[in-house]
Formats: C-alpha cells, structure tokens, sequence
C-alpha cells in the first residue's frame, strides 16, 4: 500500500509541471466535512489548519468550503450531500462515523471526488480513504511513560471503542512494555470525542487513582490542563499542546494533514485524481512528534532513538512475540501485524488491564 | 482520595446547579426558556475572553453575568413583548448563542486562560479530611449554595416570590389582582440568563480554565431537565445536580478500578438515575401537579 502511495506522488509530481497549462480558469472547490468545531484545538482544529494550507498553496485557483460539527450518521449523509450539490469537486469527511454516508453519497454523485478520513470502505471509484499511522507515536509515547513514570501506571482517557482507538491502546500498552515488562494501564472511556468538562473528570478519577501519567483519545485540552495542576506529566493529543502544560507535556502526536490535502486538491485541478488508500506515518510526515519536552536526556535520546527506527521502517510497533489479553498468541517471533489486522482491530494485547466494551 | 473524589463531584455539580436554579426562577413566573445553552455559552466565552483581556477572573464573572441576562433580555423581548413562541425561541437563542460564541471565541483558541482561584482561609482550609472540602474550594461552589438558599427563601418566604409564582401559576388572575405580568416575568427571565452566564463562566474560569467551542457540551440541556426532576423545588435541584455529578463521577472511578461492566452502560447511569428519580417522584400526581407551574410556556397577552 504504502508502495502505491509512492508512485501516486511520483506520478502526481510528475504531471504537476504539465498540469499548470491545462488549469481551467475556474477555481477548484474543496470542502471539508468536520466532526467538532474548529475551534477544539484538537482533531478538527488540525484538520483545518489543512484547508488553510490548502488556501496558502493554491491561493486564488481553490475555493474552499467547510461545515462543523456535523453528527455522523444520518446528519452528515445530508450534509455531505448539500456539498456535493453546491459544486464542491472534492469533498474531505474528516471522521470515522461518515464512513457509509460518504459512500453512499459518492455513489450518487460519479463525478465528484471523496476523500474520507480513516476509513475503510472505498465502495466506489470515487471515493478515497486516508489514514495517519497515528499508533507510532503511541508507541514512543508508551516508551517514554514507562520511564518516566514512578508508580508504574498510566492513565488512558479514551472515546470509543474503534479499531483507531483500540490500536492506540495496545501501541501504548506495547512501548511501555518495552521497557517495563509490569507497566499498567487504566482505561477510562468516557463515550465522547469531545467534552472538556467530562474529559477533566476523567483525568482527576484516573490521577486519584494513583497514576502519574496522562494520556488521551479525546480532543481537547482539558486533561493536560489537570495534569499540570496536579503536578503530573501527561501527553497531548492531535496538536502540540505544551502552552496548556509548559512543565507537563511530555511530547504531543501532532497530525499533519496539509501536504496531503494540497497535494489531491491539485491532482482534481489537474485531471489526475485517482482512487486512493493512504496509510501514511512519521516517514512521510503526515504523524509528527512534538518537542521531547519536561524528561530527562537519556529518556530524549531514546525516544528519538525508538522514533528513528520507526520511521526509517527498521522497526514496526507491532512486531511478535505478541500475545492477545487472554494469553492465546496473535504475532509469532519476528512476524509484523498487517494492515488489515490493525485497521479492524478489536482485541487487546497481553497486558491491558481493561475489558474491552463491545 | 474520599475527600478529592467530593470535590470532583461538587466541580462537576455546581455548573448545573448554578443554571437550573436560574432557569427554575424562570419557570416558576411561567415561561419556558430553552436557550439555557446558548445563554451559558456566551457566558463561557465573555468569562474567558474579558478575564484575558482585563487579566481578572472577577471581572470575567462578572461580563459573564450581564452577558447572559442581556441574552435572556432578548429573549424576553421576543417572547414576552412581541409574544413569540417560546420554545422555538428558546432554541433559537441557544443556536445562536453557540454560533455567536464560536465567532467571538476564534481569537481565544488554544490561549490557556485565567483561573479563579480557590478559596483559603487560614487554619481551617488545612484541616485534615473536611478542610479543603469545606472551606478550600473555588468561591462560585459557595455563590451555588447561598444563591440556592437565596432561591429557596425568595419564592416560598417573601412576598415578591408570592407574587412571581403567582404570575407562573395563572396570569389571568394575577393581571386581574393588578400585578405586572410581564414586568415580573422579564425579572425573571434575566436572572435566569445571569444564572446561566455565571455557570457559563464557571466552565472556562474554573472547571476547565480554556476555551473551545462547544464546550459546555449539553449542560443546558441537563440544567433544563433537573428542574423538571426537581419538579421545580430549589433544594431538589440541589440533589439533582449532585446526584447527576456524583454519578457521572462515580462510573468514571468505577472504570479506573476496573469494574467489569460496559462503559457505554457507565456513561448512560447518570441519565438513568435521573429518569429512575424522576419516575418515582412523579408517581405522586397529586403533589406533581401542584409544583408544576399551571401557565408555563402559555403565552400572555394582556386584555385591554
């Protein structure tokens, strides 16, 4: 897959030269879907600091349009479809849950390019999925935790009970083991992407609980915000976060999503949009680590040593000799998860100290 | 543990209890404003946004009050002068007010804010177990009970609270006594919109000193339905509130330690308990009935 990906982009590049002379003078319509407001400082932000990308790159030859906080499910096939109607040319649904919805809408309307974010269901030509590799920086996360953490558990806010999600868990769960074979993690699921209130509850249940470390599936910033008032270190999620815990954040998985939206914004401008399926991690810069900030160097310089491997492809988080939680195994010695496994995940590996709500 | 658990719950409860003790005022005179979310969120963002600028949490409260009682002027004006429909009005506002909110609150995306800081009194607050619980928390937990209190005497033990029931329970007659209908009920209506400003402030001066969009996240809407629950009695508001906190932060802990039960099951408890209180009070009709404001949502229009 990530192959593919390869020769998509050297043949985009490629035909990029060509493409400036063809432009029609009409600008090209973009319009993303959000699933939160833009104003979450977490995924929805992050996405549209991509259309903003997108404006700066193609300046006066995109338009581009968005609506937030749109519900998934029966709400977003509405509005998807208003898009698609108003003349939009691609159409970005930056949630899980309009999987169906952008699918079925896709097939009522050929001509029109969708782009849905983490994703699997590609039901029609014109429909392509993306996805960041997100359970990398979970890894090193997972890693820095063990060693940074003196009780030996970590507190781990999460949303719902996704294979995203789930994947996260064990990514953690496995680059804490790592370095401590008896590292635990709670599990807190507090059944919302976003409510800074309840996700501060959470936070304070987990820390009076006795744990030290902070980490979270959900989209604001108020965990990090009760980490730093109870004095213990936690991670950020989606956007660097260190202004909410100068002396709290350990590092923040920062998603970059601008690259790729400028770079299929242009291939619908050019003529050369084709169906897609990315999977794209720190190689490729879609996953970005943020400052290894508040440890000391030696725990630096091994998660840069860990985020090294990682990217350079010599090390996959998900390498056996793993077990699943019931002790029965899933990955023999040497063997990587494929794609696939991790996309629909939902298992725990050996070590989670959490039932798994189905 | 036991004592930081309570203060959690009190940081969880007072938001709520603040709101739905506005909005049980506003009810008892008669009217029926849904736009407690769109009031609380304006009050979240003026907290936040004048506590930056002045670089006091003060006087943050403060705009956040006039704000939501100049939002409930509206609505009054809308519903009370030009006699609008009430609950289509109520939403509106609460529509407006989170897209309002959202625009006002660009510039103030990922600033940490100000937080109001803890009450401390020397000796006391350091008492072992109770001392923070009791004399250590933030000043709007005891702005909460007092303004219950205040609530609870004013409507049952004061004239003035005579009269405003009696404008709730039937206008005809209270217009007929020579009583200002809708001059009672545009009081009412802007204490309710302070109330919720004030709840709205609580949320991004103290509970979670940030602002984002969308962040009080339905407490409207649960501060609406506890004064239902209460069958708009102040101190049950009281009991409502704490036990939809208590709840929500007791199925929190029960995750943390591990208890085997569905999470999505957890996080339904607290609207389960409610609904189960509900039904149990409710089954006393009688007592029902006589709590339950008889003019509410029924618009007035003054004979001439």
């Amino acid at each position: 897959m990530r192959k593919t990906f390869v020769l998509l982009t050297a043949a985009t590049l490629g035909l990029a030269a060509a493409g400036t002379a063809l432009a029609q003078d009409e600008p090209t319509k973009a319009c993303f879907i959000y699933v939160g407001p833009i104003g979450d400082f977490g995924w929805t932000y992050q996405h549209h600091q991509g259309l903003l990308e997108v404006e700066e790159a193609l300046g006066d030859a995109v338009e581009t349009a968005y609506l937030e906080s749109v519900p998934e499910g029966a709400d977003a096939e509405r509005a998807i479809e208003r898009f698609a109607r108003s003349g939009c040319d691609i159409i970005f649904t930056t949630s899980f849950g309009y999987m169906d919805a952008t699918n079925k809408v896709a097939g009522r309307f050929p001509d029109v390019k969708f782009e849905h974010a983490t994703g699997y269901k590609r039901e029609h030509p014109n429909v392509s999925t993306y996805n960041s590799r997100f359970y990398e920086g979970r890894y090193i996360q997972g890693v820095i935790a063990a060693k940074m953490s003196e009780a030996g558990v970590a507190g781990y806010i999460a949303s719902f009970p996704i294979p995203e999600v789930v994947m996260g868990i064990n990514a953690f769960v496995l680059g804490a083991q790592s370095i401590n074979p008896d590292f635990k993690v709670k599990v807190v699921w507090a059944n919302t992407w976003f409510d800074p209130g309840k996700e501060a509850d959470a936070a304070k249940a987990l820390i009076d609980q006795g744990v030290d470390i902070i980490t979270q599936h959900t989209d604001s910033t108020a965990p990090m915000q009760v980490a730093a008032e109870r004095g213990v270190k936690a991670f950020g999620q989606a956007s660097d976060m260190i202004e909410f815990g100068p002396e709290t954040q350990l590092t923040a998985i920062v998603d970059d999503w601008g690259p790729y939206y400028v770079e299929r914004v242009k291939a619908v401008r050019e003529g050369t949009w084709e169906q897609v399926d990315i999977w794209a991690g720190l190689a490729e810069g879609h996953v970005v680590m943020a400052p290894y900030t508040n440890m000391p160097d030696d725990v630096k310089a091994l998660a840069q040593k860990v985020e090294e491997s990682i990217r350079s492809g010599e090390f996959h988080p998900f390498t056996g000799p793993i077990n699943k939680q019931d002790g029965t195994p899933w990955l023999a010695e040497g063997e990587v998860a494929d794609d696939a496994t991790l996309l629909g995940m939902d298992f725990y590996v050996e070590g989670v100290d959490d039932q798994l709500p189905n | 543990m036991l004592e930081s658990v309570l203060i959690t719950i009190a940081t969880a409860a007072t938001p709520l209890l603040i709101a739905a003790v506005g909005e049980l005022v506003v009810e008892r005179s008669g009217v029926l404003n849904l736009g407690v979310e769109g009031m609380m969120i304006m009050g979240a963002i003026t907290g936040f946004a004048v506590a930056i600028v002045t670089g006091s949490a003060w006087i943050g409260v403060l705009g956040a009050i006039l704000v939501g009682a100049a939002f409930a002027l509206l609505f009054g004006f809308l519903t009370l002068s030009l006699v609008t429909n009430q609950v289509a009005t109520g939403l509106a506002l609460t529509l407006f007010g989170l897209g309002l909110s959202g625009m006002i609150g660009e510039g103030f995306v990922g600033r940490p804010g100000v937080k109001l800081g803890q009450v401390d009194i020397p000796f006391l607050s350091d008492l072992p177990h109770v001392g923070r619980l009791l004399f250590g928390q933030d000043p709007l937990f005891y702005v909460s009970l007092l303004l219950t209190a205040g609530v609870a005497y004013f409507l049952f033990s004061t004239r003035a609270g005579l009269t405003l029931r009696a404008v709730g329970d039937n206008h005809d007659s209270a217009h007929a006594q020579g009583i200002n209908v809708v001059a009672v009920r545009y009081l009412a209506v802007m204490f309710g919109g302070a109330c919720a400003g004030l709840a709205g402030a609580y949320l991004s001066l103290v509970y979670t000193p940030q602002w984002v969009e969308n962040m009080t996240a339905g407490r409207g809407w649960i501060a609406l339905a506890l004064v239902v629950f209460a069958s708009w009695r102040p101190w049950r508001v009281l009991a409502g509130a704490y036990l939809f906190g208590g709840v929500t932060i007791g199925q929190l802990h029960a995750q943390a330690l591990g208890v085997a039960i569905p999470s999505q099951l957890l996080s339904a408890l607290p609207y389960l308990a409610t609904i189960a209180v509900l039904v149990i009070i409710s089954r006393n009709r009688r007592l029902t009935m006589m709590n339950t404001p008889a003019s509410l949502g029924r618009p007035f229009v003054p004979e001439r």
